[in-house]
């Protein structure tokens, strides 16, 4: 039989991160207890990302570099899971899938409604795969959870994305077997249209949650993957509780020295994207022979157990965990983080009063342009242009109708000229844009984001990344788009 | 084979209304304050209009669309009335209509007036955001400044112009224009600066601080068209023609191809050009007398001196900062204190620059007269850097 399991895998974490100390600071006056949750550092989404677009750029790390509309036909199946959808009623997945310009012959579907969902929607992947349902099944998760100001949650709490890529060719960790524990065990909930978590007692949900329920999961993966536990090399388990996991894997006869290190300290708890951004994690240490646990809480626990193969060092990712990691930005402006995330309402001005209604038709007539910057490449003369329109812009040309599907997603971008606007209004002033000019031929003037005020030039060069364009709060829409940012 | 517009075609009669923050007034006020002056500088009455051209461009916040508008607030004779709007160069594209109108033969007599009411927003600036439906959801969110700030970082880096060099440069060109505008009773802006003021003011869009934009003005400008002839017959001296009239516009090379280095207009060059053919002019550094051209941000103004071939390429800073487009220099530029001082009314900005360049050949333009002008340019300017119209008119001294 043919060996399933995971092939590559990715991450994404966003630049920011803000300072734990400047947010105890900022809140100690009203809880004094936070002052002890004051160490280290958080990741911090751009007010331009969300679970999709973090899931996006997770996708990208994972995915094979070249050319989006012929080096991704191969993928399947896309599970997309998060608990911080941006949509309820449209399909998530979806956009993710737009934006990485997959194929539309797919099976996509969104995993949600509780933190194990990314494990869930892993060990869905890799059934399906195993069942001969898809080849190769791609699985994103991330989250971008809204927690109250002050709460202990909001700590605690990261936001980022992991992605892996299942399928049966070039295996590089072989999965083995997984058990799964479905308990409504609620040690948090978020109602329908609620915005925050309600949380119980933690004790409680130490003692009667997690050290009672996760490794009847953890128990149950090892017999089914025929693992001993002392054979595991790396364990994962997102837990907020210090020191739990490494206890709760003695107690499964798993050394406690292989416990994964938990990313509290630099990221935080990115939601359902947590165990498998540990597994990607852990996927860029480990070695032909390993042998992984990875397990979720959450209303039961999900365990997988898998064997890393030789085919691991071809399938590390372009940036990894130690990637996104390496790339940051201390952020110690705790108001910033407040209006980025919508707990404080600032003064906004009158400009930022215009409708942003979506004309959803012309969404829809322009959706390889406007979710996977698919411009055009005149057959005639070779220029490659965005938008694609129906007469080639060289003067020299000019052919009607002779442009094909163009991709500029992935292709590395230059700033011809730019700007830094403080007259428009945008959600962290001022908003860079400028004309970004491809190698390849074409050019757009162009938002840019993740950005410092005075750090870009003619000629910097930046890479394309697919971010929030606007909101209707009024309609509770949001559109996406691409945007450059300076190459990291 | 066409002949071009040169000379067959004389301004009658100009106004232009006091521009500025004029809380007193709408736009049909202003509309009316531009026209009475008109014509009564033609000596004409309402029932001798043959037809108009009407320039607005922000229907929204003004007087909506269509020509009524005009036709109502002026109590036209139920004649012909065009609208048309071609962004900030609105009001030379009125002009445009009026003078071929009469170039053709189908009228006698004809209108062309522009007006914008800004002020009326509740903020400072011009409204900004995306038109239509598709380009909310890609274009970039910027504003006017911005994207005109984008010519200041290429052209530094085409001509190797360092950020210090080019900010005193464009502060140069505001000074110049405060100067002038101190002596426009009519400008909205009439005090003048210090280059450090101009250096230190609050940052608009990198590199542009507040005193590298124009003003945001109410007002309104209109020209009351006819031919030599009719002209002459009604006992009017001095008759000033139509030398050349040239407008073109982007067709998507500079926002969409690699051979546009985003440092120049490529429109103005097209169309000075042609201007310049049409006019008879051949060496335009020692023929045109004087300019007034579309200073919306000063770096505007710079780069636009090499697009009209006045300065070499690469040389405007230096031009600049030698004084050769101050009002003592060897062509004046913005000697009304252009939209930096006169301010910019969108749809009447055309026609408020022809307004200057018709006072100065005259001799009526007051303390700001120039000493024997021949022949005056304006240079109206639609759009962004990367997507634009550039209208280029010349007028002069009938036969001259």
């Amino acid at each position: 039989m043919t060996d399933v399991g995971i092939t590559a895998f990715g991450a994404y974490l966003p630049r920011l991160r803000l300072q734990r100390k400047a947010m105890a600071a900022a809140n100690a006056w009203f809880n004094p207890g936070i002052a002890a949750q004051g160490k280290g550092e958080r990741t911090m989404a751009n007010w331009d990302e969300d679970a999709v677009t973090m899931s996006v750029e997770a996708a990208r790390d994972a995915l094979p570099g070249g050319d989006p509309l012929t080096a991704r036909k191969h993928v399947q199946a896309l599970y997309f899971a998060s608990t911080t959808m941006p949509f309820s009623d449209r399909q998530n997945a979806g956009v993710v899938a737009a934006a990485l310009s997959l194929p539309e012959e797919i099976h996509t579907a969104d995993v949600t409604g509780s933190q194990r969902a990314g494990v869930s929607a892993l060990i869905a992947a890799l059934e399906k795969v195993k069942a001969g349902g898809a080849k190769t099944a791609l699985v994103a998760s991330g989250d971008r959870r809204k927690a109250r100001s002050g709460s202990t949650q909001e700590f605690q709490f990261g936001d980022g994305a992991a992605a892996l890529i299942v399928g049966s060719e070039r295996v590089a960790a072989k999965y083995l077997g997984s058990h799964s524990i479905s308990v409504d065990f609620i040690d948090h909930f978020r109602g329908e249209a609620e915005e925050y978590d309600y949380n119980w007692e933690e004790r409680w949900i130490r003692d009667e949650g997690y050290t009672k329920i996760v490794p009847r999961a953890v128990k149950g993966a090892l017999e089914k993957a025929g693992v001993a536990a002392a054979s595991i090399d790396h364990f994962i388990l997102p837990c907020q509780f210090a020191k739990l996991d490494q206890q709760l894997a003695a107690k499964g006869g798993i050394d406690a020295a292989k416990v994964r290190d938990n990313l509290a300290s630099t990221v935080g708890e990115c939601g359902t994207a947590h165990a498998l951004l540990m597994l990607a994690h852990a996927l860029e240490d480990a070695k032909p022979g390993q042998k992984i646990l990875v397990a979720a809480f959450g209303q039961g626990c999900d365990a997988a157990v898998f064997e890393v193969t030789d085919q691991i060092e071809r399938a590390r990712p372009h940036k990894g965990v130690k990637g996104w990691l390496a790339r940051r930005k201390e952020e110690t402006n705790y108001m910033k983080w407040l209006s980025f995330n919508g707990l404080v309402e600032m003064e906004k001005g009158m400009r930022a009063e215009k409708d942003n209604k979506t004309a959803l038709t012309v969404t829809y007539r322009k959706r390889d342009m406007l979710f996977g910057l698919v411009g055009g490449k005149c057959e005639k003369c070779g220029t490659a242009q965005f938008p694609r329109t129906r007469i080639c812009v060289n003067p020299n040309c000019g052919a009607v109708d002779q442009q094909k599907p163009f991709s500029f997603a992935e292709l590395k971008g230059k700033i011809l000229s730019w700007s830094a606007d403080y007259l428009t209004y945008s959600q962290d002033p001022p908003s860079h844009y400028g004309m970004v000019t491809f190698e390849e031929g074409g050019r757009f003037l162009s938002d840019i984001t993740d950005v410092d005020i005075g750090t870009i030039d003619s000629g910097t060069q930046v890479r394309m990344v697919f971010r929030i364009k606007d909101f209707d709060d009024r309609r509770g829409f949001r559109r996406y788009f691409w945007k450059a940012a300076p190459v990291y | 084979m066409a002949s071009g517009i040169r000379d067959k075609v004389a301004i009658l009669g100009m106004g232009c209304s006091k521009f500025g923050e004029r809380w007193d007034m709408g736009a049909e006020e202003l509309m009316v304050e531009a026209y009475i002056e008109a014509l009564q500088d033609a000596g004409i009455e309402t029932s001798q209009i043959q037809a108009g051209w009407f320039s607005t461009h922000i229907d929204e916040i003004g007087v909506g669309k269509g020509g009524t508008p005009m036709s109502v607030a002026l109590r036209l004779p139920n004649v012909a009335v065009t609208r048309v709007e071609n962004f900030c160069a609105g009001g030379s594209e009125a002009f445009r209509g009026a003078v071929y109108a009469v170039a053709s033969g189908a009228y006698d007599i004809a209108l062309a007036l522009g007006v914008e009411k800004l002020k009326d927003t509740g903020y400072g600036g011009l409204p900004t955001g995306q038109p239509g439906t598709l380009l909310p959801q890609w274009g970039a969110n910027g504003s006017a400044p911005g994207n005109f700030a984008q010519l200041a970082s290429a052209y530094r880096a085409k001509h190797g112009v360092s950020k210090q060099d080019l900010k005193r440069a464009i502060a140069h060109v505001s000074v110049k224009s405060h100067e002038n505008g101190a002596k426009n009773p009519k400008a909205h802006l009439q005090k003048p600066i210090t280059e450090e003021m101009a250096l230190n003011a609050p940052m608009i869009a990198e590199p542009l601080g507040l005193f590298d934009c124009c003003g945001v003005s109410d007002g309104a400008a209109a020209a009351i068209v006819t031919t030599p002839e009719i002209a002459r017959a009604m006992g009017k001296k001095d008759i000033i023609t139509v030398k050349a009239l040239q407008l073109a516009l982007s067709n998507g090379l500079e926002s969409t191809h690699n051979s546009w280095d985003g440092s120049y207009f490529h429109t103005a060059r097209i169309a000075s050009k042609k201007a310049y053919e049409e006019a008879g002019i051949r060496r335009p550094r020692d023929e045109v007398s004087m300019m007034e051209v579309h200073d919306c941000f000063s770096i505007t103004e710079l780069v636009t001196m090499e697009d009209l071939f006045i300065s070499d390429e690469g040389r405007a800073v230096h031009d600049v900062m030698d004084g050769f487009y101050d009002a003592s220099g060897k062509v004046p530029c913005q000697i009304d204190g252009g939209l930096k001082c006169f301010g910019h009314p969108i749809g009447a900005s055309g026609l408020r620059m022809l307004y200057e360049m018709y006072l100065q050949l005259q001799g009526r333009a007051g303390a700001r007269q120039l000493k024997n002008p021949k022949i005056g340019l304006t240079h109206n300017l639609g759009g962004a850097p990367s997507m634009n119209v550039c209208s280029i008119a010349i007028i002069g001294a009938h036969g001259a």
